[in-house]
Formats: C-alpha cells, structure tokens, sequence
C-alpha cells in the first residue's frame, strides 16, 4: 500500500514546465475608495503566527466585517488597526496598513494620535470608574481645550449620537457604572464617537448583552456609517448579514474571501466560505 | 450504597464546621479577651485630664497623655504625608511598568522582605543613620523609621490593587488614544482608589503601634512639644516605661494609652474594611 510520503515522491506524469510556476498576482482590490488598505499583512503572537498575508480595503463610510469560526484571527486583524497590539510585548505585525498613504505599522507613527482618529469598542463595554459625563469628556480633554460650554455640548452630541442621550441626560454625574450593560456598551459608543475618529472599530459588540440591547447597538451601527467607516468582528451571521456593506471571511489566520456582503452570503465563491455562513462548520 | 456514601459526606461536612466552628470561637475568645481588658482597665483613665495634660511626674495628680497622643500624631501624619505618595508611585512602577523587568522584580524582592523585617532593625537602623549622626533623639528621626514601615505597605497593596484592573479598562483608555501616565492614573488607579486608601489606612495602624523603631529614635519627653527636632513623647513607648513602672497613677495610663491605641486601630480597621468592600466595581 503506498504511503502518503510515496505519493509526494511519486513524480507526476507531466510536471509543469518552470515558466507557469504560480506567482502571485497583485492584489485587486474590489474597492475604489478605501480609508485604509491592507497589504500582506502578517501577525505574530511570539512564534505563533496568528495572521497570514491578508489583503483587504476598507471602503469609506461602509460597514465591513470580519465574520470566521473562534481563534481565526478576526479580533488579531481588528486591533492591528490602532495598533492595540503594541501594549503586549512579543505581538508584531509585519507588512502594510496604509492610511492616506502613510503605514501606520512604521515605528514612528504617533500611537496615541493613530488611536485617537481609529476608535474602538470591545466586546464587554468598559465603562470608566467616573461620571457619566467624565467618561465622555475623559477623550475629549486629552486632545481638545473646549470651555465648560462647548465641552457639554460635545458630550450631549455623542450621547445622543450614540442614541442614549434621552436616557441619562438627567443623571449626568452618576457613575457610568451605574448604567445597565446595553447602557454600558452605548455608553463606549458614545465615547469613542465625543472624540471625532474617522474609523470605527468594533470588536464583537453585542456578544454581552442582551436581544434588545444588541438590536439597538445594531441599528446605531446603522446610523453611524452615514457619518463613518466602521469595522466590526461578529459571531453573528445575521448581523454581518444585516448590517455590513462588505464582509470578510477569515479561517486559521487567512483572509478566505473578501466581497460585498450580498455576494458573500448568496454566492460565495469558495466552498469554504459557504460551508462556514450555512453553519456546516465553525 | 448511595445512601451510606451520602451520609459519610454528610458527617465529613458537620465535623469540618465544627471543627471550624471551635477554631474561630477560639481566634475570637482571644481578641475579646484582650479588647474587653484593655477597656476595662483603661477607661477608667479616659478624662479632660487623660486628653489634655502631658504625662506628670510620679505621684503628682491631674497628669495625662497629651505630650504622646500629639506625638504619636505628628510623627504618624509626617510618614504618611512622604510615605503614600512614595509608595504609591512605586506600586504603580511594579504593576504598570515593571511586569517583567529585573529592576522591578529586585524592588519586590526589597519590599517583600521589608514587609517582614522586625522593626528593631529598623530602629536600629535609624538610630545609626539619623540619632547618632545628629547626635541626639528626634521626632524626625522617629518618622524616618516609621516611613521605613509605612512604604513597603503601601507598595504591595498598591501593587496588587492595580493588578486587580481588568486589562480592557486599560484596553479602553488607551483605545481613545490616552497616554499611558494618564491611563494609569485617570483609569487604572481610580477604579482601585478605595483599596489603595485602605492600604494606606492599614500602614497608619500598623505604624501608631510600633514600639521599637520609636525606642530607638524619638525616644520619649516628659513635656509637650511639638518640635519634630527634639526627642518626642509617643503613645506606644509611653506605654512601654509606664506599664513597667511601681507607679499606680503610671500604670493606669499607661491602660488608657493602650485603650486609646486599640481603639483607634480598630476603628481605622473598620473603615479600611468599609472602603475595601468594592476595590474594583466592574
């Protein structure tokens, strides 16, 4: 019985002359105005090599998102975008993430400036241990001298933004600690929103909270792309389906395929892909 | 079968709470004991005169504690004052910066061994550095060795305060583009002020109490200063020479220092207890 190994060694009737050898072709991407382009993108946490040659565009003003089964790399590629992974020693990140031309993986860009124009929300909202009104004006104050007045109109403009204006105008000096967890989750909506970004980031932002918490976070979604490019990481199909404009399927720590939502989720082109959005694995 | 193993676990579990029962009744039976006789002898020596008058000569009416309770004040409140601060920026350096720098972990290394030196070395200590060098006892000199006591407290629960953060809150701030001094201090040290100030209420216990460090440095002075260069009278040395005096007027105040100590230590106990319920609200 020959062995898997006897097959490799097998020679093939006609191997392939050396001029077809594969060569891989430049990234096309489907996208023509994009905020942030990704370029060969490698990922390492230590020696484990979470993120492999990834190529994508992230369209102005749309939603994309980063749907793949647990530990495929979609929250690793999301925080390469501010660079979140620079706090851990031992998380690198080799190849190109340009923004109007500069890669914003170069030692010498400003990270805290980077963060401050690419927001982000996570998975379980981090409400800081302050007043409502502090945790919105926390971001504002690092990067803006506003007055008294201007800085309360700006935290009244993020909250309502974030659609919970209505529900904590009145206790704006109780702790953000002291709100519900869909609340909570708005709440880091709006202060990602108080500081004016031009990308937003989030990181499976419904996966803690309840149905009617997530649908008003989703529809929020929905309103903010008018104004603002958005990535998001889910695990829910539906909502990938729902609410982006583009999806991307990531699977062992490569980008499998990157589409209009539309066609991802009615026509995918790789088998892959449609085994994981029909549910047969993942 | 089922039955003979159930009721095995059942007698298990009630020898266990009795056991523990018996082992905190006895705990308890001490620290009654001790509390119920240092208020039954001292109280009696609570007065105008216990507060307000300093410590007299033998047989002598109407003398009290005065010299030493402001002593022990002055010299406690001068190693808190240098002491937090120190401490505290030093626990943040271990839990923020050093997490694995050799610097940092010789500085715990130091702490934790200061946390348990005896405090006759560091009386020792400081009456070479700051009694023999001036060439006579001080209240400074006592504060120095107290300080010595204070810092290694402050450090450790500072230090394990802050490790208690969740890394998302950080997470969170540093996502608004915050640098990082200012994640520390606006985030990360407010969402544990409650334990650090407990901290800081255990060192000020532990330091009203000491005895060797004080024997060694202030000394003691039979009349009412409030000159920290001067040898300073101070509760738990008073104690000291007056419980081993023959003198009855003498050994009642010295009940009543002890009393007052006890007291105070409890209470300062109970309010760190307060405080410390909710170190981390999130």
């Amino acid at each position: 019985m020959p062995t898997l190994l006897d097959q490799i060694r097998t020679p093939s009737a006609t191997p392939p002359p050396s001029h077809t050898l594969p060569v891989r072709p430049a990234f096309q991407s489907p996208i023509e105005d994009a905020v942030m382009q990704i370029r060969d993108l490698d990922f390492y946490y230590g020696k484990f090599k979470a993120l492999k040659k990834v190529n994508l565009d992230i369209a102005r003003r749309k939603v994309t998102a980063f749907i793949g089964p647990s530990g495929c790399g979609k929250s690793t590629l999301l925080r390469t975008f501010n660079r979140m992974f620079d706090l851990y020693p031992g998380q690198r990140a080799e190849g190109q993430i340009l923004v109007r031309g500069e890669n914003i993986l170069d030692p010498g860009q400003d990270v805290n400036l980077l963060r401050a124009k690419i927001g982000m929300v996570f998975q379980k909202p981090t409400p800081f241990p302050m007043t409502i009104f502090e945790n919105i004006a926390f971001g504002v104050r690092l990067y803006e001298s506003l007055d008294a007045r201007a800085l309360e109109e700006r935290v009244e403009w993020a909250l309502r933004k974030a659609a919970l204006w209505d529900e904590v105008k009145e206790k704006l000096n109780q702790s953000g600690l002291s709100l519900s967890g869909g609340q909570q989750q708005r709440l880091c909506i709006a202060r990602m929103v108080a500081v004016k970004p031009e990308v937003l980031l989030l990181d499976e932002p419904t996966s803690a909270l309840d149905p009617i918490s997530t649908a008003k976070v989703e529809e929020l979604v929905n309103e903010l792309k008018a104004d603002y490019t958005i990535a998001i990481v889910t695990h829910n199909m539906q909502q990938a389906a729902r609410s982006s404009d583009y999806t991307a399927f990531l699977y062992l720590g490569e980008l499998i395929e990157f589409d209009e939502t539309e066609r991802i989720f009615t026509h995918p082109a790789k088998q892959q892909t449609e085994d994981y959005i029909t549910g047969r694995f993942g | 079968m089922e039955s003979s193993i159930y009721r095995r676990r059942l007698i298990t579990n009630r020898v266990g709470m009795i056991l523990s029962g018996i082992a905190m009744a006895v705990g308890l039976a001490g620290l009654t004991w001790i509390l119920w006789t240092l208020l039954y002898n001292g109280l009696s020596a609570f007065g105008y005169d216990f507060f307000f008058n300093s410590t007299p000569a033998p047989g002598s009416p109407g003398g009290g504690m005065a010299n030493a309770i402001v002593g022990s004040l002055l010299m406690v409140g001068a190693s808190t004052l240098v002491a937090t601060p120190v401490g505290i920026l030093a626990g943040i350096y271990l839990a923020e910066y050093g997490a694995t720098s050799r610097f940092a972990a010789a500085t715990r290394f130091v702490v934790d061994i200061m946390l348990s030196a005896p405090s006759i070395v560091i009386g020792l200590f400081v009456y070479a550095v700051a009694v023999a060098t001036v060439g006579h006892f001080s209240g400074w000199a006592g504060s120095i060795a107290l300080g010595l006591i204070a810092v290694p407290v402050v450090v450790r629960t500072t230090e394990n305060m802050l490790n208690l953060v969740p890394g998302s809150l950080r997470e969170a701030a540093f996502a608004l583009g915050a640098p990082r001094w200012r994640v520390n201090t606006a985030v990360a040290l407010r969402a544990v002020k409650g334990g650090v100030v407990t901290g800081v209420l255990l060192s000020v216990a532990r330091m009203i109490g000491e005895t060797a460090p004080l024997l060694f440095t202030a000394l003691n002075n039979q009349f009412f200063t409030t000159d920290m260069g001067q040898p300073m009278a101070n509760l738990p040395v008073v104690i000291y020479n007056f419980a081993m005096s023959p003198y009855a007027d003498w050994q009642e105040l010295a009940w009543g220092g002890a009393a007052l100590i006890a007291l105070v230590v409890l209470g300062i106990n109970i309010a760190a207890r307060m405080l410390f319920r909710d170190p981390v609200r999130s």
